[in-house]
């Protein structure tokens, strides 16, 4: 291998990088910061943090969103809550523990020194949304109130009701709104990145398309930040929004950028399972339910069968004949095993035929212990929305009454299957949160770096902030401090001219296939493969299958794709296809990484490399390294894979154990 | 089990702000009760796009009912027939076998028509631009504990704060007013001790705004809190209108 890849982590002990890195750091001054031009990408937590802070700092910020306001962004739909090591409960947290855990969980494929900056920042995090005015969830006495979330043995997590997500993404929204007021940054709603220009091999600029007037334009600046969130919709079905797309990543990795760690993509446990062919996303029900809910499915497969069969119900079934399948495998974490255990561990169980469900693909979560120890108010106080959210969908009450078996009270259960919810891998950036193409930056879940091979819950708002609000803002400006005697750039540039060109050309070429297949047609049979060879389970055969099978669906997408209406104007069946042309490419890549890895670690897992419990099995001699793919010129061509071998100073290395 | 439906959809199509507009009228056959309002909508512009003719055009995202992109008069109700519910929360066990539905964008001064169903809600942000914030840096303030609020203030702040930004009020109010929506976003913020410093101003800036953008005034008929999809109360109205006089008075 010739390229060297420089993740440029600072010198010194872990606890120290972060406080060295600020104090050597280069700097603009406050005259020339007006003269600097930022693109942001994205308006979700990451964006709309990194654009007012850089706008407040005196920076001249473009940002731009696909939704009519920054306040729709997804990170508005994160329920649960934030992480940071406060240690308000006193029960032991620091923000060793919090880096601890989060590279825990991450199945020691996170970047040790990007880990520790984040658990550090955390709990600048916490203070800058309270004096926003975020209105967290407090005690009588007026303090801040904490919950507890998976892979965690302490109470770490902040929240605002079920809607944490949307409270910190219009804290940021708001800080975004007051530096729109003031002039510094300039906001463009309903337009989407297609491509990023390059000149002299730094990102100059983006072509964006408007989405109102279809047309494309040009913006240019001295630096791009890329926060547009992960490619989860690329299996169709997930619990990510319908808009949700990595269009942009995509023009990133194919200008260069290199696309990180791809096959770590995170199925949540907790959502409502699929129940018709007309479906168009999952929802999700908050991990937070597992501090009360318990998981199960029956003992006897004679139950289960009736179950499906639709002839019982979960309330029938009495406490002896259920299996409470996490509490019995992992005793210490109980049902606060981290997400790919919980959803892996209710796999199996479906797999053996236990599922709940008519399609059998579906386990239990049971209140009726709690609703007995609490009573149902303290329960609903907790979880009220979420019930009601469930019973809206699923036509079901889980605080009601159901049954009563030898004077023990059965409530009526939830359902839930493992969905598509997060992705850990993205675009490669280094300490700096820089891509592998210079000005080009990425922050929030569209980057890879923090945590590893699965993430935590109540920690990818903590990232998104800790990005956006407290690292990018410094570490933009080392580059940035070497461009303050680079003009404002020219969009008349040639290299304008031929970024925009292309995309023309390719929104021409799409118009012009006139098949017969809509683009959620094809859209769907993506996610049926991505689902089936690329999902949960996954075998060398099995990826090798799904190859075959995407390069199957590429050539239907170039051969049988139509889109009515026509270019100009709004058409959103022309952006829809050219996101899922991206989507394709993405799930090439996602099965390229996870036939590469051979191993089982967090949300990637290889049923081939399995202990004998069940339980993943790493390979840390052979496979301890950050898998880095490199574009090679074409969509049909296999990318070339680079490594960034992982170095861990503060943490051992050890297997992941949440059951002593 | 539910069972299929099968009714007559008349939705609303408008080709552009300057438009006339115009009803369309749709034949829907064996929908499924588990299918959700926008699920049926995707049914329907499959259909239309199998047939050669463009999709409607409607704004959503989440379909989890917490972005607040979606925005659809269901016979006349904003959000439809259900309380406490966004459009993208509605299922089709909600209607009857035969039943016809009509289905238009928001009406109203404030949010033009971009296109069918969807609507121009910038002047939400704008409004938001004039002070709906606290006016903090970012960087290293105070402990998060050094301020302390009691439960029932950070809860009823909480309540103000779950607006999603819809617009369901303007469209439900005869005035166009977004009182509603002003007032939650003034409550929040007014309520804690962050943001009392700026209150008064806060309160008179969001509301000329929304004066100089073309929304109406409140003549207290209560349309919008009915209609929120987040039950967002009219008492934030009552306590903008006092926060309102009071920087009046100071003027």
């Amino acid at each position: 291998m010739t390229k060297i890849i420089d993740s440029k982590i600072p010198e010194g002990p872990i606890a120290e990088k972060w406080t060295n890195y600020k104090a050597h750091q280069k700097l603009v001054n406050p005259a020339n910061k007006r003269r600097l031009d930022i693109i942001v990408v994205g308006t979700g937590l990451a964006g709309a943090s990194a654009a007012a802070s850089l706008g407040e700092m005196g920076f001249r910020v473009f940002n731009f969103c696909i939704q009519d306001s920054p306040r729709r962004a997804h990170s508005i739909a994160a329920q649960g809550g934030i992480n940071a090591a406060k240690n308000y409960q006193n029960d032991g947290d620091s923000v060793y523990r919090l880096f601890y855990d989060t590279v825990k969980g991450g199945d020691y494929r996170a970047r040790e020194a990007n880990v520790y900056r984040l658990a550090e920042v955390s709990n600048n995090i916490i203070d800058q949304c309270v004096a926003q005015g975020v209105p967290f969830a407090r005690e009588y006495g007026g303090t801040l109130a904490n919950r507890s979330f998976g892979g965690a043995q302490v109470s770490r997590t902040f929240y605002a009701k079920g809607q944490t997500g949307q409270q910190l993404l219009l804290g940021a929204y708001s800080a975004l709104s007051r530096q729109v007021g003031a002039g510094t940054v300039k906001l463009y709603t309903r337009y989407e990145m297609e491509d990023v220009v390059i000149v002299d091999g730094r990102a100059r600029g983006i072509i964006a398309k408007n989405l109102v007037t279809g047309k494309l334009e040009r913006f240019a600046a001295h630096a791009v930040v890329i926060a547009t969130g992960g490619y989860g919709n690329a299996y169709f079905l997930s619990t990510n929004a319908m808009a949700c797309n990595c269009t942009a990543a995509m023009a990133c990795y194919r200008k260069g950028a290199w696309f990180a760690n791809p096959a770590y993509v995170q199925i949540h446990p907790t959502c409502i399972p699929v129940h018709g062919d007309k479906q168009s996303k999952l929802t999700l029900m908050s991990e937070s339910l597992r501090n009360d809910g318990r998981i199960w499915v029956p003992k006897k497969i004679e139950d289960a069968k009736a179950l499906q069969a639709g002839t019982k119900k979960g309330s029938d079934i009495p406490e002896e004949d259920r299996d409470y399948y996490l509490e019995r495998r992992y005793p210490a974490f109980g049902n606060l095993v981290p997400r790919d255990v919980a959803s892996r561990a209710a796999k199996e169980r479906c797999d053996k035929g236990f599922g709940v469900n008519n399609t059998g693909l579906a386990v239990f979560l049971d209140f009726s212990e709690s609703i007995e120890r609490l009573g149902i108010d303290v329960v609903r106080q907790r979880y009220g929305n979420l019930f009601d959210m469930y019973e809206e969908i699923t036509d079901v009450n889980p605080g009601q009454l159901a049954n009563e078996i030898k004077g023990v009270k059965y409530y009526n259960p939830m359902m839930i299957y493992p969905a598509i919810h997060y992705t850990m891998g993205g675009i490669w950036v280094d300490y700096e949160l820089q891509t592998s193409i210079k000005g080009l930056f990425a922050i929030g879940e569209c980057n890879f770096s923090d945590h590893g091979a699965n993430r935590l819950g109540a920690s990818a708002l903590m990232q998104g902030l800790a990005d956006g609000y407290f690292v990018l803002p410094y570490t933009i400006q080392n580059y940035l401090a070497d461009q303050i005697t680079v003009p404002r750039f020219s969009t008349d540039l040639p290299e304008f001219a031929a970024a925009e060109k292309a995309v023309q050309d390719k929104i021409d070429h799409l118009m012009n296939i006139k098949g017969k297949k809509s683009v959620d047609s094809i859209h769907k049979e993506l996610g049926h493969v991505m689902w089936e060879y690329v999902g949960m389970g996954r075998t060398a055969e099995g990826l090798k299958t799904g190859l075959a099978k995407l390069k199957e669906i590429r050539k239907e997408f170039e051969t049988q794709l139509f889109i009515p209406g026509s270019k100009e104007g709004m058409n959103v069946e022309l952006d829809k296809a050219i996101r899922l042309q991206d989507f394709i490419t993405m799930g090439e890549l996602i099965a390229y990484d996870a036939l590469n890895r051979n191993e089982s670690c967090g949300g990637h897992f290889r049923e081939e490399y399995q202990t004998e419990e069940g339980e993943a099995k790493r390979d840390d001699q052979n496979f301890f390294y950050v898998a880095c793919w490199e574009y090679q010129g074409s969509d049909e061509k296999a990318p070339t894979l680079l490594k960034e071998p992982l170095v861990y100073e503060a943490i051992k290395v050890q297997t992941r154990n949440y059951k002593s | 089990m539910d069972k299929n439906i099968s009714f007559t959809l008349k939705v609303w199509r408008q080709n552009g702000p300057k438009d006339k507009g115009h009803f369309d009228t749709f034949q829907m056959k064996d929908i499924p009760g588990d299918t959700s309002f926008l699920e049926m909508l995707d049914i329907l512009n499959e259909q239309l796009v199998e047939g050669g003719k463009e999709p409607v055009v409607f704004d959503h995202d989440c379909r989890e009912g917490i972005c607040g992109m979606c925005s659809l008069y269901i016979n006349g109700h904003p959000h439809g027939p259900a309380t406490g519910a966004t459009t993208c929360q509605i299922y089709m066990r909600r209607f009857k076998d035969g039943d016809v539905i009509t289905v238009e964008p928001w009406r109203s001064a404030g949010f033009p028509v971009i296109k069918d169903l969807m609507v121009d809600r910038t002047a939400y942000d704008k409004i938001m631009q004039a002070g709906g914030f606290v006016s903090v840096r970012t960087g290293a303030p105070q402990d998060a504990n050094a301020i302390l609020i009691p439960k029932p203030i950070a809860d009823e702040a909480m309540d103000a704060a779950s607006c999603i930004g819809c617009g369901a009020c303007v469209a439900a109010c005869k005035n166009g007013s977004a009182m509603l929506f002003v007032s939650a976003k003034v409550s929040q913020l007014n309520l804690l001790p962050q943001g009392k410093p700026e209150a008064l101003r806060r309160a008179k800036a969001m509301l000329s705004k929304m004066d100089e953008l073309g929304f109406g005034n409140c003549t207290n008929t209560r349309a919008c809190e009915a209609e929120c999809p987040k039950c967002v109360s009219i008492s934030n109205i009552a306590r903008l209108n006092r926060d309102f006089i009071k920087a009046k008075l100071k003027d």
